[in-house]
């Protein structure tokens, strides 16, 4: 597979917004155009820049104001978030459900309202159920709303970062081997990232169990109705096959609970059938990189050699978290293609 | 009952009762069917109100076998009043009400009250369903025969299925003696498990937990093999998949005592409505996307469903429309997909929305009238057969209506206490102008009105 081709990159004032009203809130990549998403990437770029900076503090959000809304655990993304309102000098509020008044049972929607009334500019906020951002989006009109992960649905920002990380490294994602292995049924980093890279022109091949494969992608009855995925995934449950040639390949956290909830018959055969080991990246292009959204379970989905190894990517993708994040809240905050 | 002679002039009849589909004129008086047909001068009695009915459907009143008026217990989502209200506007005269109330009606009393409720407060038939099992625990049978005393038309346990194979061996066996029907709410909800929407493409996009269409098509098949084994009268209620038909189809052929039913919504809506773009496919999902109104049990199904389950009604495999009527308040449907209410408030959409397919040539009207009239009264049994005829001397149970006038669903002017339609927004061609329940007017639409009253000659 070739890695030098030009990139079909439009000039940094085109793109997103131009024949369309300002984007609102990020509730998926689905929604993205290819050039939209150019355009992220691009200012995520210049973005980076400023976190190279020995001062790493621009004006660009002064007299904004971010609050971060979390009903779900999470290290990586909500200090990623809050790192990148700061750096562009944002105030940020990190809210949590532990410890407010979704503990005593306001409902997510009052709680979006309440924090809508403080006149807070853009929330950020993480759910455990589907479409939780999309019920904010829907009933408040003065925000912005970011998904940071809703059920299992979608997590645009980390496939956005997933996206920057690979663009970084093979300068185009245009016909790329995307290898996505393990639960792709309970995973949002796969929806979005399948969108991602399907609008980039890659190719994904998906791999896990088959009980962790949404069903509609795992029947080949052609009479049946199927979801967008299904024309933009193949599916290859076995992994040696999957990876063959890949140029990227990202294990996804393989959840404990699967097992007992029956999806699998034991940890030892996840192991033995779908870890990302060094014997099977010996299968993928020479060039291959390996990427996980994390957390990681080490020695399940992912060897600690590979994990830890020269082609892993995985803290790449932390710091191309903060740029890319940094990007998102300025297009949506400041409007699109302005100068920093 | 006394009340006053009412003649609709020019109407087109449709009575199933006896095939009957032409235009003439009904005369309605002392709360029964006095005449129908073409009827002289002299035939009017005098002072008569006269209703001009051209362009209008005269047709016995709907009977809903499965509505949930949720008196006692949750009022704050609807009330035998607004329910009944609800049902006046949509041209039903006959509610069965299912009995998961709380407390549910699983004891005469409990029947008697909803019955003593409905004599002060409801303006059309209510029937109360009882529990098939005590307290809709699903472990022992409620006291079937003491309900049947107090007049259940069928037991109930939905909104769940009675979910232990034998204890529905046992109802089935029970009830025989008692002539009704167990209708169940089909659901294996090892297979449902936390499902919210339908398995499929949507649910893919949207990671929402799927229902796979085997949740309902396992306990359909588990059903029939134990009505066959029993003898017992089988309901099946809120059938909705494709899968489900040929079930339903093959039990009949072999002369096992199986009914169906199915919903408006499954007959003209599909998972793609959960985008929130009114059933528009589409490759985003958007910002409208998990649409709670759509959230409803079983599940908003394909369009391949939707076009067997369609054939199958005209076919008669499925013998009757119900609602599944559901209303809930804003608070069960303002949240995420997943914690929403399950159910949609159905009465007073469900003929402009079974009208769609009359206009479709997908369905006769005189088959649609029959699914809402004959049909379910032949699963109640041969003692209400009046209700669903015009014949003379049966009761004036009567709704009227006009099939080609469009309306726009606004639910804020429901009757009914539940405001949740995925059809809000949507023209429906097709609404009730008026409706007769034992004669009586009660409700009327503003486009309906009297002519001068009549003088005999």
């Amino acid at each position: 597979m070739s890695l030098s081709r030009t990139i079909d990159t439009p000039e940094t004032s085109g793109g997103l917004g131009q024949e369309s009203a300002p984007r609102l809130h990020v509730l998926d990549l689905d929604d993205f155009s290819r050039d939209e998403i150019f355009e992220v990437l691009n200012s995520a770029r210049g973005m980076k820049e400023v976190l190279g900076r020995d001062i790493k503090k621009v004006p660009a959000l002064r007299g904004k104001v971010i609050v971060t809304l979390f009903y779900e655990a999470s290290t990586r993304t909500r200090m990623s978030f809050e790192e990148a309102g700061k750096v562009l000098s944002a105030d940020v509020i990190n809210m949590s459900a532990s410890g407010s008044s979704a503990e005593k049972g306001e409902s997510l929607l009052n709680t979006g309202l309440t924090i809508q009334a403080m006149g807070v500019d853009t929330i950020v906020i993480r759910h455990p159920h589907s479409g939780a951002a999309h019920l904010l989006a829907q009933h408040l009109d003065k925000v912005s709303i970011i998904n940071a992960g809703d059920g299992l649905h979608a997590h645009p920002t980390q496939a956005l970062l997933d996206l920057y990380t690979v663009q970084d490294k093979f300068e185009s994602l245009e016909g790329l081997k995307v290898v996505i292995v393990g639960d792709v049924l309970h995973s949002r980093v796969a929806r979005s990232d399948i969108w991602g890279f399907a609008k980039m022109g890659a190719k994904v091949v998906l791999s896990g169990p088959p009980t962790l494969m949404p069903p509609d992608l795992m029947r080949s009855s052609k009479s049946m109705v199927r979801s967008p995925f299904a024309s933009l995934v193949e599916v290859e449950t076995d992994l040696d096959k999957a990876i063959e040639g890949a140029d990227v390949v990202m294990a996804l956290r393989l959840q404990k609970e699967r097992q007992h909830a029956g999806f699998l018959p034991s940890m030892r055969e996840y192991i033995r059938r779908w870890q990302v080991t060094d014997t099977r990246l010996g299968l993928a292009a020479p060039s291959a990189m390996v990427m996980h959204p994390g957390p990681m379970n080490e020695g399940i989905e992912i060897s600690n050699s590979v994990a830890h190894g020269g082609r892993s990517m995985i803290e790449e993708q932390v710091t191309n978290g903060v740029a890319v994040r940094m990007a998102l809240l300025y297009e949506l905050t400041i409007g699109p293609g302005q100068e920093l | 009952m006394e009340t006053e002679s009412i003649v609709i002039r020019r109407v087109r009849i449709i009575d199933p009762s006896r095939q009957l589909d032409r235009v003439g004129d009904l005369l309605l008086g002392n709360g029964g069917i006095v005449a129908a047909g073409r009827l002289t001068a002299d035939h009017i009695p005098d002072g008569c109100k006269v209703i001009d009915g051209a362009g209008l459907v005269a047709a016995p009143g709907f009977i809903d076998l499965h509505c949930h008026l949720r008196e006692p217990g949750f009022e704050y989502k609807e009330t035998i009043a607004a329910g009944s209200k609800a049902a006046a506007k949509g041209g039903f005269t006959t509610l069965c009400a299912m009995p998961n109330t709380d407390p549910p009606i699983d004891n005469a009393a409990m029947v008697e009250f909803i019955q003593q409720k409905a004599r002060q407060e409801s303006v059309v038939r209510i029937l109360s369903i009882g529990c098939v099992t005590k307290g809709r625990k699903g472990h022992e049978l409620a006291e079937m025969e003491e309900l049947a005393s107090a007049g259940v038309v069928a037991f109930s346990d939905d909104g769940d299925p009675v979910y232990d194979a034998n204890l529905m061996r046992l109802a089935l066996t029970y009830s025989l003696d008692l002539g009704l029907a167990i209708s169940n709410h089909c659901q294996d909800m090892s297979l449902s498990c936390n499902g919210v929407m339908a398995e499929g493409p949507v649910a893919t996009h949207l990671g929402l937990d799927g229902i796979p269409a085997a949740a309902e098509e396992a306990m359909i098949a588990r059903d029939i093999a134990l009505a066959e084994a029993t003898g017992g009268r089988l309901h099946v209620a809120h059938l909705s998949t494709a899968g489900s038909v040929p079930l339903v189809r093959e039990a009949k052929l072999r002369g096992l005592s199986v009914t169906a039913e199915v919903c408006p919504h499954h007959l003209t809506t599909t998972d793609q409505w959960v985008l929130g773009r009114k059933g528009e496919p589409s490759i985003e999902a958007g910002r409208l996307a998990y649409d709670t109104s759509t959230k409803v049990y079983p599940p908003l199904r394909s369009q391949r469903d939707v076009d067997v389950l369609i054939e199958a009604l005209a076919e008669g495999v499925i013998d009757c429309i119900a609602t599944d009527h559901a209303p809930h308040d804003l608070t069960s449907k303002q949240v995420t997909y997943q914690e929403a209410a399950f159910g949609i408030s159905v009465l007073e959409t469900a003929l402009g929305s079974l009208l769609q397919m009359v206009h479709a040539n997908k369905l006769s009207m005189g088959t649609m009238v029959n699914r809402l009239t004959t049909g379910p009264a032949a699963v109640l049994g041969e003692s209400y057969s009046d209700l669903a005829s015009l014949q003379p001397g049966t009761t004036a149970d009567v709704v009227l209506f006009n099939p080609e006038q469009e309306w726009t669903v606004d639910p804020s002017e429901f009757e009914s206490k539940g405001r949740n339609t995925p059809l809000e927004g949507i023209t429906l061609k097709g609404r009730v102008v008026g409706t007769f329940a034992s004669g009586n007017l009660v409700y009327q639409s503003p486009d309906l009105k009297f002519d001068q009253p009549h003088v005999n000659p």
